[in-house]
């Protein structure tokens, strides 16, 4: 069982990390937020919504609303940096001139206003994360899901992520990260969830990395 | 919105299909092989059914009525042939017709002639040649000429003779060819056409299953079902349509060298004209199956990857 009576609450605006072994259950977690898989049993509710009851077809409207970060990145091969933040414009109904005025807007925010016409293959890892941060904040979400975003780069890339998240969350937006880099949790200061073989064994409100 | 969503997914289609050459030259590729498969079926049936109606109007029933039949009796007995719905077509062959052919058929045979010279006056009676419209109803026909009153004229009987009871097992026989040989085709023409529409489909579903973890992406950045799908299926129109034209460009030459050959072989069917006097059905019907077929194979197959 990956997740065993997880149950916690997160106020809007707040940066929550969560941190654990690997295989203590925060991509299962990460995943039940974003309805990429189903609880047994349990709810996951998005302000009053239960995001299970809804029709796999109504799914998008909630996600519209929920960036979310992975590991691996996921963009879309095919796509162009500008091409796969505008495909998650477009996929919320966002007019043409919106995407021609906030896709280099964004890509400023992030650095890579000179990658805009590059494909992923020739991106480097950081470059990548910052894309796919780029899009998942494009639509001004309400909520960032952030899987081990850093997972797989360097201290450096990993620090310039972690800055990008915190100033997204100083602008309102919650955030909430699922990591195991000890620095960069010890860093924020900010509320830490600790998990451990699909249970919450601790929620510090100005945590620090304690396994 | 409508209309911004449709644009968006027509030139997604049209992304899909450029950025990823190679699958769609693969998938055109196979695509091809299938419409041209169906065309040809539709082109062997077309030359069977020629060659298996010119066997059927080959069948005809002859019956030799009396040298004395009066030619009033034997309009009369056409006419009331032609009344049986049956009955195709009723040719009358007088007496001095009858003997023409006669001698003709016996050209080299120069006692036969002489007999027949010696014999003074035309021994041959007129021929009523009878063609049913389905071999299977000689023998209604025949049975009508055997028991008709309309043949027993006052005294004596007009029939000298009908070559339907003659020829009845071979003419039952061919019928029997005739059905087994149209069904049989038919069948094989199906099952030829159900396989290699199942390769097409499963090539578009192999080109899609490649794409599987981007339309689970596109899900999760808040794509709906319909615009993930949209430029899948416009990918595959794409693929059938360019795969029809390639297909009715290639048959062009193809029917084109083998027109005459076919022409002598499905009894005077020549492919090449039938292919250019019918143009225009066959590009309904090769363009038209490979767009259902494309947009069809790749609505199905997107479908299993979009549950996320």
């Amino acid at each position: 069982m990956a997740l065993n009576n997880v149950s916690f609450q997160i106020s809007p605006g707040e940066f929550v990390s969560i941190v654990g072994h690997s295989g203590a259950g925060k991509t299962t977690l990460i995943k039940m937020i974003l309805a990429e898989e189903r609880p047994t049993e349990g709810q996951v509710f998005f302000q009053s919504v239960d995001i299970h009851s809804l029709r796999p077809s109504a799914m998008n409207h909630i996600r519209q609303r929920i960036g979310a970060v992975f590991q691996d990145f996921r963009l879309l091969p095919d796509k162009n940096t500008y091409e796969n933040i505008a495909f998650a414009m477009e996929a919320s109904g966002r007019t043409d001139e919106e995407i021609y005025a906030d896709v280099p807007h964004i890509l400023d925010l992030v650095g890579l206003s000179h990658k805009i016409q590059s494909f992923p293959k020739e991106l480097s890892g950081g470059e990548r994360q910052r894309v796919a941060i780029a899009r998942a904040i494009v639509n001004q979400p309400d909520v960032i899901l952030a899987d081990e975003p850093t997972g797989n780069l360097d201290p450096l890339n990993t620090n310039e992520i972690v800055q990008i998240l915190k100033k997204i969350n100083d602008l309102g937006t919650t955030v909430l990260l699922a990591t195991h880099n000890k620095g960069v949790i010890d860093n924020l200061g900010k509320r830490v969830i600790t998990m451990e073989e699909g249970r919450i064994v601790r929620d510090d409100p100005t945590g620090r990395y304690v396994l | 919105m409508l209309w911004l969503s449709f644009k968006r997914i027509i030139r997604g289609g049209f992304i899909n299909f450029t950025r990823n050459a190679f699958v769609s030259l693969s998938a055109i590729l196979i695509m091809t092989i299938t419409l041209f498969t169906i065309g040809s079926v539709v082109f062997i049936m077309a030359g069977l059914n020629t060659s298996l109606a010119e066997i059927r109007n080959k069948v005809d029933i002859s019956v030799y009525f009396m040298p004395a039949a009066s030619e009033d009796d034997i309009m009369s007995v056409k006419k009331s042939l032609e009344a049986l719905p049956s009955v195709g077509e009723v040719v009358y062959l007088s007496k001095d017709e009858a003997l023409e052919a006669f001698k003709a058929r016996h050209e080299g045979d120069e006692s036969t002639l002489q007999a027949l010279d010696e014999l003074g006056e035309n021994p041959l009676g007129a021929v009523l040649n009878i063609q049913a419209k389905d071999p299977s109803h000689y023998e209604t026909i025949a049975t009508f000429l055997k028991e008709d009153s309309v043949l027993s004229n006052e005294s004596s009987s007009l029939i000298d003779r009908i070559n339907y009871f003659d020829n009845k097992i071979a003419i039952d026989r061919l019928s029997k060819i005739i059905d087994a040989a149209a069904r049989l085709g038919f069948g094989f023409s199906m099952l030829l056409v159900i396989v290699s529409v199942i390769i097409a489909f499963n090539t578009i579903r192999l080109a899609i299953f490649i794409s599987r973890e981007e339309i689970s992406v596109m899900r999760l950045v808040g794509a709906s079902n319909k615009y993930v799908r949209g430029p899948f299926v416009i990918s595959g129109v794409i693929y059938g349509l360019l795969s029809g034209l390639i297909t009715l460009a290639v048959f062009y030459p193809i029917t084109r060298v083998i027109g005459l050959s076919t022409a002598s072989f499905f009894s005077g069917l020549n492919f090449f004209t039938y292919y250019t006097s019918h143009f225009g059905e066959f590009f309904l019907l090769i363009v038209g199956s490979g767009i259902v077929v494309g947009a069809i194979s790749s609505y199905l197959a997107v479908r299993r990857y979009l549950k996320v």
